[in-house]
């Protein structure tokens, strides 16, 4: 699936997130047409006050919730190695979600398929946004390194309390 | 319907039981959203009966209220409404909560509490599921708690239920401590740790309910946009232009701690003994250096990122977290209680934060008791301790005696107003001459003596949310700075602090979301006036503890008369005639009568001929 083509990926660095959302806002923006906050590819989590997660696909090399998918809802875009929903063919099984590593696939009521990050094609808006808006918390970087890229799909809730710990201090989570 | 779902969600706490009521398209436009929709709704279910109505009563209702810009004008603020305690009228309370953008996402524009639960309950809105839930295990609780609780309990239920459709973001909540379970009268409903509904003592009414929080997550998008071109290209711009407020950016209104004080000599000081200061301990940048754990910290879509969080990890106040603290608490839980070092500022936010306290009325009725205990008319006995300027450790401990009621705590737990009342009384002196409210509501930190400042002559005067400082009046009346474009933020619901790009331009982005045709003039005659009227009608029917004369307390506090007495603005104070003048202007401009009251042509000429008979009763109860 086209191993030699240089490849996008958006670092995420929750240290810098400011929870101010700009990157669902201009996500749905892109996708829906209007602001539809569970529909963005790109959710922030905010299990506590201050401490941010951003939290989208990461493009697993081996793809699970492609190859989970019995529908043909899902593919791989030959250029991005973003994962691509045909909206049509999903039957909202939840066979993706279910495989996902990072919890990331999202069927929110009354949209009728699952929604994934697309990449934007190549140049996705929310990185578009988040460096507008100062923060540079999502990041394009570029190159091969798909090995990696597994070690970031987490759960939020996870990320979370690691973030905590370090702001806080073990104590304060109880 | 743009803009709108036009559905709001109807909760009887007392039966247990939730409706949906549909909102009419017509009653939209005439009173368009959050502030607005809520002073309308307040009027139609309790206006007949309004004298009648204990605001800590069962009938009293409360109101949680989006407006149609939520979630697409940058910023997020969800607006508040009931019967005040402190006020007896209606104060538009705003707080920075998700809380509106998941009703949005729920398929709501609000909702209306109503009745009062057996016992305590929370209340979880996730779409179309509502559920009264038991909370008699959270009662008691303060934001840390909850947040590691219920707020867990609640996503656990929400996620399994979404199993399959993925992972939810978490709900969104508003909640009280134990100062609103107590019904201090100045309680707030607080939601994300450290910001809060704090004017018109609604954490009060919450607890009078018995409902500790309101939980809601949505997962549907937001309601149908009328000109989504125009929406996206007016937002964008909207986003490059907050970019620019830097200052709030770096320091938040945090830079007002300093510079109120030491630039426009309007700072409370000791219980407004004082409005100059030149303390640099208080600088912003001491905070910075000593507390804050994060710099940049944004509500849902917007670009200003004006919050700071502090986090003590060192010394005695050790694990206090709150916000910068914003100006308001540096002046009000600082300055004013004789305080200028960041770590004890910090730890009394967070001390009010936590128990659920209105931080600004919390900081008035401290440094109106400590100016009793100054002038010896509260004794050691009579408090139990001594309560000097400066001294956190005692303020603290006269903190949590308001909030248990407690001795002394119980007078001043009614507020700076009503303390003053019973304090009068019980030591045969006149000591409302040291309450620095109007109507009830403890003034903002901002004061008007030094014409320096944005507040001025009549702005609390003869503001319909009396001393709140996001709601001053003035002259002119129809200015775009003034308490009807105020109530056009309220009702929006739009945050006052990125409202850069302008209410011309914020209209039109209205207009884009909803398909409505209000102009600035239209607001500023019609649909501005209509709510500051009706407003103004239920304030002064007020009761059933307390009634407003006009002509009486459409008035500045009498401390706002005594000249400043440091800094370069040394000696000056505004005249009580030149006062009264401005106020019969006001009077004039906005159309009411020689005593302050709406007109019947008037309130023909809005669409509120009901409203007559409510006219009618005021007239009578003062005899004109």
């Amino acid at each position: 699936m086209g191993e030699d083509i240089e490849r996008v990926w958006i670092l995420i660095t929750p240290d810098k997130c400011s929870g101010c959302r700009l990157c669902e806002i201009a996500c749905s923006l892109e996708h829906e047409g209007i602001i539809w906050p569970e529909a963005s590819r790109i959710r922030v989590f905010e299990f506590l006050p201050g401490v941010d997660v951003p939290h989208t696909c990461v493009q697993c090399p081996d793809y699970p919730c492609v190859s989970a998918c019995n529908f043909d809802a899902l593919s791989v875009d030959e250029i991005t190695g973003a994962v691509v929903v045909m909206e049509e063919n999903c039957t909202e099984c939840g066979a993706c979600v279910l495989a996902c590593p990072g919890s990331v696939p999202r069927i929110p009521e009354g949209k009728g398929s699952v929604v994934i990050c697309d990449l934007c094609g190549g140049s996705p808006k929310c990185v578009e946004v988040c460096h507008e808006a100062g923060h540079d918390a999502l990041k394009i970087v570029k190159g091969n390194y798909r090995s990696i890229y597994r070690t970031f799909a987490r759960n939020p809730l996870e990320k979370s309390n690691e973030i905590a710990k370090k702001l806080f201090g073990e104590g304060f989570l109880g | 319907m743009y803009g709108y779902h036009g559905r709001i969600l109807d909760v009887d706490l007392t039966r247990g039981q939730a409706k949906i009521v549909e909102l009419d398209d017509d009653v939209l436009k005439k009173f368009y959203g959050g502030r607005g929709l809520g002073v309308y709704i307040l009027w139609k279910e309790l206006g007949e009966r309004w004298e009648k109505i204990d605001p800590l009563g069962e009938e009293n209702i409360l109101l949680v209220l989006t407006g149609p810009l939520t979630g697409y004008y940058p910023g997020m603020k969800t607006a508040v409404l009931s019967k005040s305690p402190e006020s007896n009228g209606v104060v538009g309370s705003v707080l920075s909560s998700e809380v509106g953008l998941e009703l949005k996402a729920s398929g709501y524009d609000g909702i209306i509490i109503r009745g009062r639960a057996k016992t305590p309950v929370y209340l979880l809105v996730y779409n179309d599921d509502v559920e009264i839930r038991d909370a008699e295990r959270y009662w008691g609780m303060g934001g840390v708690d909850l947040h590691k609780t219920i707020l867990k309990e609640a996503y656990g239920e929400i996620k399994k239920r979404e199993k399959l459709r993925g992972l939810p973001k978490e709900p969104a909540m508003m909640y009280i401590g134990k100062a609103g379970e107590n019904k201090v009268r100045f309680a707030a409903i607080m939601t994300k740790l450290m910001h809060a509904a704090g004017y018109g003592g609604f954490g009060a009414v919450m607890g009078s309910k018995n409902l500790k929080a309101i939980l809601v997550k949505g997962s549907k998008p937001l309601p149908e946009v009328y000109d989504k071109e125009k929406m996206k290209a007016m937002l964008k711009d909207f986003w490059k232009e907050l970019l620019t407020m830097t200052t709030f950016r770096e320091w938040g209104t945090g830079v007002g701690g300093y510079s109120v004080g030491k630039d426009r000599s309007s700072q409370p000081v000791r219980n407004w003994q004082e409005e100059y200061h030149e303390d640099e301990r208080i600088s912003v940048v001491n905070f910075e250096n000593r507390a804050w754990i994060k710099k940049y910290w944004a509500d849902y879509g917007c670009p200003v990122n004006c919050m700071k969080i502090s986090y003590l990890r060192y010394g005695p106040y050790k694990g206090s977290i709150t916000d910068a603290p914003d100006y308001e608490l540096m002046a009000y839980l600082g300055t004013n209680l004789g305080i200028f070092d960041p770590e004890k500022i910090i730890y009394l936010s967070y001390l009010v934060d936590e128990l659920g306290l209105d931080g600004i009325n919390a900081g008035n009725v401290l440094g109106f008791a400590a100016e009793l205990y100054q002038r010896g008319i509260l004794t050691k006995e009579d408090i139990g301790f001594e309560l000097k300027w400066g001294d956190e450790g005692a303020f603290a401990k006269l903190i949590y005696m308001i909030v248990d009621k407690e001795g002394i705590g119980k007078i001043f737990a009614e507020g700076t107003y009503r303390a003053a009342l019973e304090i009068s009384e019980m030591k045969e002196v006149n000591a409302m001459k040291y309450a620095v409210h109007v109507k009830g509501i403890g003034i903002g930190a901002h004061g008007i003596r030094s014409d320096l400042d944005y507040t001025k002559d009549i702005s609390y005067a003869v503001s319909v949310q009396g001393g709140d400082h996001t709601a001053t009046a003035g002259l002119p009346v129809r200015s775009y700075e003034g308490e009807l474009v105020n109530a056009f933020y309220d009702s929006g619901v739009v945050c006052m602090f990125v409202t850069k790009p302008g209410f011309e331009r914020i209209i039109e982005f209205g207009n884009a979301l909803t398909g409505f045709d209000i102009t600035p003039e239209k607001w500023l005659n019609e649909v501005g006036l209509r709510i500051i009227h009706l407003q103004r009608i239920l304030l002064l029917l007020g009761g059933p503890d307390t009634y407003w004369d006009p002509r009486r307390d459409d008035e500045n506090p009498e401390r706002f008369y005594e000249p400043l007495l440091h800094g370069p603005l040394k000696g000056k104070a505004p005249g009580r005639e030149e006062i009264k003048a401005k106020v019969r202007r006001y009077y004039k401009e906005i159309g009411y009568d020689e005593n302050g009251i709406p007109r019947e042509e008037m309130l023909e000429k809005l669409g509120l001929s009901e409203a007559k008979r409510e006219v009618g009763r005021i007239k009578r109860r003062l005899g004109v």
